[in-house]
């Protein structure tokens, strides 16, 4: 009998230790809305501490996903846990430790930026010593201190958002939420808002949530990605790896019979996969400038001419193009392929 | 009940308040309109007789308790419709999000649309004494202000629904125009109308449908003692009813629009 308990013990112990690092999970979350599948049977974690991005095009499930997590909307179907509490039965808890930046501004613009995160630590119950020296705090950290006795519709986008970091941060949450945090804000405003993302994640210690429909945004910011499309998760991985998995280097190239040069350069070994588009192939290698002459010396045995060629570092893009086959930005296939092969060999 | 939720009643009144004083034009409108009906309406038909009305009793008189009575329903009803206004433009998200329950966020949405249109209602009475307008007793007073509390909080409940119901602004108008007209017409709050001869006995047996009949008669029979239907009494438990209903209601339907 006692062993039997020891065991219990021994193996409920790195159980334990397992859901404490995954901060949140969801088993076969779904929703519908009448017959149309918005969220479709997800399942994922996220760990504690990290940045997790949830990338995809408009329309794909992300902030409904992320509704679901923060309590606003009722699961159809499938189960989720929010720092270890139970989405759907223990709605408060999960609240208590959650703060969430939405994608809309959620700000009354009647109110002072001051007002506006006094009026937030006093629906979360922060005391009143508290609640005065943790708005300096989060104002400082968002460099809106000599804004903040300023009524918000006075305000900017880039500072609406910033005061909305602030405030989601102002009850120490353990998650922060942040749906399509850089939205409509110009180059550099979306940059200050980087830097932000990143500064409270290692100074508050913030597990961070996004959805973004911007691949340069989860590449700078996120530890791990979740591609989601039409509701499911294609893939979920660290962004190293995710790049790793098109290759170290990407070739794109177009010529004359892609087909032919296709079946030839399947042969070579030292090639990581190749992929043809309806214009161009692209090749996944090692040290892909070396491999270019080698790419020319097979296409001129068999007769084939390369009408122009390219070599970069894989970006988000070329991960989603790998595993969704399609662009991220417009879902109008044929054209942008095209489209997207001009700014392959333009941009590099 | 915690601490906390007493802390996000009194910060979601808070919040009433603070938008009230500095929306300029609302604190305007919301003054001049029912003094110009007082004013000049109620001064200038001052000696009119109206049928129905009590041999002792002036048009002022009669009409002060309505205009109290049209001044907190518009007022409360625009707190309550203003649930439109925080989820339009989303705040309404950070309100439901946080670790509040919806009863606490309803009640302090109420107490303040509650207060503002008391602040009003107490204006307007001033001006009303200050006009001529007679006070049967300080008791009766008392029991004036009782209604104009009940009469507050139902006018919010019935803005929660109609907030709940429309999901663009275009609606407003129309229930302006469709509802509450003729439910301030039909209350008798402007002239008599279940003690005049003159109308359709199926247009004074409507008044009787109209919950704002209640209020408006029992506000006027408490506080000037004078021109009621029903014995106040009698209409303190009919509009105590009408409350208590319109503001489960409102919070039913307050609760239901969000999932």
């Amino acid at each position: 009998m006692k062993t039997q308990v020891l065991l219990l013990i021994k193996s409920a112990l790195p159980k334990k230790e397992r859901t404490n690092l995954d901060i949140i999970k969801t088993t076969n979350l779904t929703k519908k809305f009448g017959d149309f599948t918005a969220v479709d049977h997800i399942s994922f974690s996220v760990n504690d501490g990290e940045i997790f991005g949830f990338l995809g095009p408009n329309g794909a499930g992300k902030t409904t996903t992320i509704k679901m997590l923060i309590t606003l909307l009722n699961p159809t179907d499938g189960s989720a846990d929010v720092a270890g509490f139970d989405i759907i039965k223990k709605r408060d808890d999960v609240r208590e430790s959650i703060g969430v930046v939405f994608q809309e501004p959620a700000l009354d613009t009647q109110l002072t930026g001051r007002e506006n995160l006094d009026f937030h630590a006093r629906m979360y119950g922060i005391s009143k010593d508290k609640r005065k020296s943790r708005i300096e705090e989060v104002l400082a950290l968002v460099d809106l201190k000599d804004k903040e006795e300023v009524l918000v519709k006075n305000y900017s986008g880039g500072m609406k958002r910033r005061l909305e970091i602030a405030r989601g941060l102002m009850h120490y949450p353990t998650i922060l939420f942040l749906d399509e945090p850089t939205l409509g804000l110009d180059a550099q405003t979306r940059r200050a808002i980087w830097e932000y993302i990143r500064k409270m994640n290692k100074e508050e210690n913030t597990t961070i949530f996004l959805t973004t429909h911007y691949m340069d945004e989860a590449d700078y910011l996120c530890d791990r990605i979740g591609i989601i499309d039409h509701g499911k998760i294609i893939v979920i991985d660290s962004t190293k790896n995710l790049k790793n998995s098109v290759g170290n280097d990407l070739i794109t190239l177009s010529c004359t019979d892609m087909d032919k040069l296709r079946s030839r350069l399947e042969k070579e070994d030292w090639i990581k996969n190749i992929k043809s588009y309806d214009s161009f192939l692209t090749l996944g290698v090692e040290k892909g400038e070396e491999k270019i002459p080698m790419v020319f010396e097979i296409a001129r045995a068999i007769d084939v001419k390369i009408k122009s060629i390219s070599v970069g570092k894989p970006t988000l893009d070329d991960v989603f193009l790998h595993f969704t086959g399609r662009l991220m930005r417009n879902q109008e296939q044929d054209s942008t392929m095209k489209d997207r092969f001009k700014a392959h060999v333009g941009g590099r | 009940m915690k601490s906390k939720e007493f802390q996000a009643i009194y910060i979601m009144w808070l919040r009433e308040m603070k938008r009230f004083a500095r929306s300029k034009s609302r604190i305007v409108a919301t003054i001049v309109q029912p003094l110009f009906f007082l004013v000049i309406l109620g001064s200038g038909l001052r000696s009119a007789v109206m049928p129905g009305m009590d041999v002792s009793s002036d048009y002022l008189t009669f009409l002060a308790p309505g205009i109290i009575a049209m001044a907190i329903l518009f007022s409360s009803m625009f707190t309550g419709i203003s649930v439109l206004w925080d989820r339009q433009f989303g705040f309404l998200q950070e309100v439901l999000v946080a670790p509040i329950s919806r009863l606490s966020i309803i009640v302090g949405r109420t107490l303040g649309g509650a207060t503002l249109s008391l602040i009003q209602g107490f204006i307007i009475l001033a001006i009303a004494i200050f006009l001529g307008v007679p006070i049967a007793s300080a008791f009766n007073l008392l029991f004036t202000v009782i209604f104009m509390v009940l009469l507050a909080f139902t006018a919010v409940g019935f803005g929660l629904v109609i907030a709940s119901k429309m999901s663009d602004f275009q609606g407003f108008q129309i229930i302006m125009n469709l509802l509450l007209m003729p439910l301030l017409f039909l209350s008798s709050a402007l002239f008599p109308i279940a003690t005049n001869q003159g109308f359709p006995e199926a247009i004074r047996m409507l008044v009787f449908l109209n919950p704002l009949f209640f209020m408006v008669d029992g506000l006027r029979g408490s506080l000037t003692g004078m021109n009621y239907y029903f014995a106040p009494a009698i209409d303190f438990v009919i509009v105590l009813a009408i409350c208590i209903f319109m503001m489960g209601l409102g919070s039913y339907f307050f609760n239901k629009s969000e999932a």
